[in-house]
């Protein structure tokens, strides 16, 4: 057993997402940073899609109430188990009462945002539509549908599993670096509306940098730039969506859809951030600045591969170390 | 806006847009049901998601280049060309609604746009009986067709950060009934109480595409 100790609001249960409920009007969830979610629990020997704890706002707190390994990616939050300093992207064994402590993320520009909790075998939530990620919207899957407060108790699947310790990875900002002009970047896809938009609006949003707003979240990221302008006014028909495009509303100040957006939406698209970059977005703190690039589908397509390998190198580490003599 | 030919777009390498020709019309979205029922067979598709008078096909596997990707809009296109409409006649379920006041806040708004009293809107509103064209939006909720022309409003400058469940509302020539509470960008004009989603069950939503909503006036409020 998990209790959470802390009232920090907004922590959520998520796995990769909820696919195939679009048609009822159901968005997909799923963690913000899929790479850390994916890396933590090859590390455990999970699934790639076990449920974890995602935490955005620290500090943050948990009693174990039983023998429980853990990985912790992400955001690198200064983390302690009781006393003990935790290294970033690490996997450690915590013994029955020992209390987890999240802290500010830290590493300065470089910093994330969200820390990825993985425990020994997921975090043990019915699955709800195919998926164990909260639908705030809806107010089912994840635990209780709901952000996590104060006292709720949770359950590793695995708890009791013996699991390799003691051993860490190079997280993906850095073996996979993305920026402009020393700025975090991510690639975007045009979309339908791209060219509806004035040239000179369109040249300012491959060239200007981005402030993520304090009004962002899980649902989407608010940017505060150079107000783009269509040539015209567009009122589009509703109409899919998935996390990454981003929309403009009236008043030219792009909103790109985050892993809680709605599954549709009518505001004009300009274009989308691919998917192999959202991860990106999701370590990217309040306040921050980016950029973006332009992207072809080709490149779009090599960014996926890209993802992939790094988590097939992954796998291979972790088989290493999962194999390698025990030396404690 | 109204495209004069079909289009295909990107969403992402996670999803293509198709948007039909034309109008927004029930003959035009039985068509789209239509295609949407052909291209969840495909193996390239994971989920084929109706929109109003459009199709969201989301990949089960991304096309491998943009030969592939050429290769996947143009099977589109085509089956677009050959789809026929696909009646689907649901059943018929009446919503009272309270408009104006606390639960219809941007009721003046539609007024300010439209030019028309409070009462010509309320009686233009209810008075069709609206096809359910497609879901989205958040769990359960139905996109409407048929919404009188006179009363379209444009969705508002800034979405308001959260709307609370059976707020009925217009965005630009739709209608349509907040399923839970959450941010919306639309004009809300009055509001209804009723579950349109369970979880638990299969299908977990109450409406689906052909299924059809009366509004009745259970008041209004100044």
């Amino acid at each position: 057993m998990i209790e959470v100790l802390s009232s920090a609001a907004l922590a959520t249960v998520q796995d990769l997402g909820r696919t195939g409920s679009l048609r009822w009007g159901v968005g997909t969830s799923g963690a913000m940073d899929k790479l850390a979610l994916a890396a933590g629990n090859l590390m455990l020997g999970n699934e790639t899609n076990a449920a974890a704890i995602e935490v955005p706002v620290f500090p943050f707190k948990l009693r174990f109430g039983e023998d429980c390994a853990f990985a912790l990616t992400g955001a690198d939050c200064a983390a302690r188990l009781d006393e003990q300093l935790l290294m970033p992207w690490w996997i450690c064994q915590a013994r029955a009462g020992q209390v987890l402590t999240l802290g500010l993320p830290q590493g300065g520009a470089q910093r994330g945002s969200r820390a990825m909790l993985c425990l020994a075998g997921g975090v043990d939530v019915p699955e709800v539509l195919g998926s164990r990620s909260t639908q705030l919207r809806g107010a089912f899957g994840g635990h209780e549908g709901r952000a996590l407060r104060r006292g709720d108790v949770l359950r590793a699947a695995g708890a009791g599993r013996t699991c390799r310790t003691g051993f860490g990875l190079v997280p993906p900002a850095l073996a996979l670096p993305l920026q402009v002009d020393g700025v975090p970047a991510v690639r975007v896809l045009p979309a339908a509306e791209y060219l509806g938009f004035e040239e000179a609006s369109r040249a300012a949003f491959w060239a200007g940098e981005w402030k993520i707003t304090a009004q962002s979240d899980r649902y989407g990221y608010r940017l505060a730039g150079e107000a783009l302008r269509p040539i015209a006014a567009m009122e589009m028909r509703s109409h899919g969506i998935v996390p990454g495009v981003i929309q403009v509303p009236h008043n030219g100040q792009p909103i790109i859809q985050m892993r809680d957006a709605q599954p549709s939406g009518g505001y004009p698209k300009f274009g989308t951030v691919i998917e192999a970059d959202l991860w990106r977005l999701g370590q990217a703190p309040i306040g921050s600045r980016i950029r973006f690039v332009e992207a072809s589908w080709d490149e779009a397509v090599a960014a996926l591969d890209e993802v992939q390998a790094w988590l097939d190198k992954v796998r291979r580490i972790v088989d290493l170390h999962r194999s390698s003599p025990r030396r404690d | 806006m109204i495209a004069p030919l079909a289009s295909v777009s990107l969403l992402g390498t996670t999803a293509l847009l198709f948007e039909a020709p034309g109008e927004l019309a029930l003959a035009s979205q039985q068509r789209i049901w239509s295609l949407a029922r052909e291209a969840q067979a495909w193996p390239e598709v994971r989920e084929a998601v109706p929109g109003m008078n459009n199709l969201m096909l989301t990949f089960m596997q991304t096309p491998r280049n943009e030969a592939a990707l050429e290769a996947l809009e143009a099977r589109l296109h085509a089956a677009w060309d050959a789809a026929e409409a696909l009646p689907l006649e649901g059943r018929v379920v009446e919503l009272p609604v309270v408009y104006g006041g606390e639960g219809g806040p941007h009721m003046a708004d539609v007024v300010l746009h439209t030019g028309l009293s409070v009462e010509e809107i309320v009686d233009l509103h209810s008075t069709p009986v609206y096809p359910v064209y497609a879901l989205g939006s958040h769990p359960g909720y139905c996109y409407l067709g048929g919404m009188d022309p006179r009363i379209a409003t444009p969705r508002r400058k800034v979405p308001v950060l959260s709307i609370p469940g059976g707020a009925v509302s217009i965005g630009g020539a739709q209608t349509g009934v907040s399923a839970s509470a959450g941010p919306s960008g639309w004009n809300t004009i009055g509001s209804t109480s009723m579950s349109f989603f369970d979880p638990t069950q299969d299908p977990p939503a109450m409406l689906q595409p052909g299924d059809m909503i009366r509004f009745r006036v259970e008041g209004i409020v100044r």
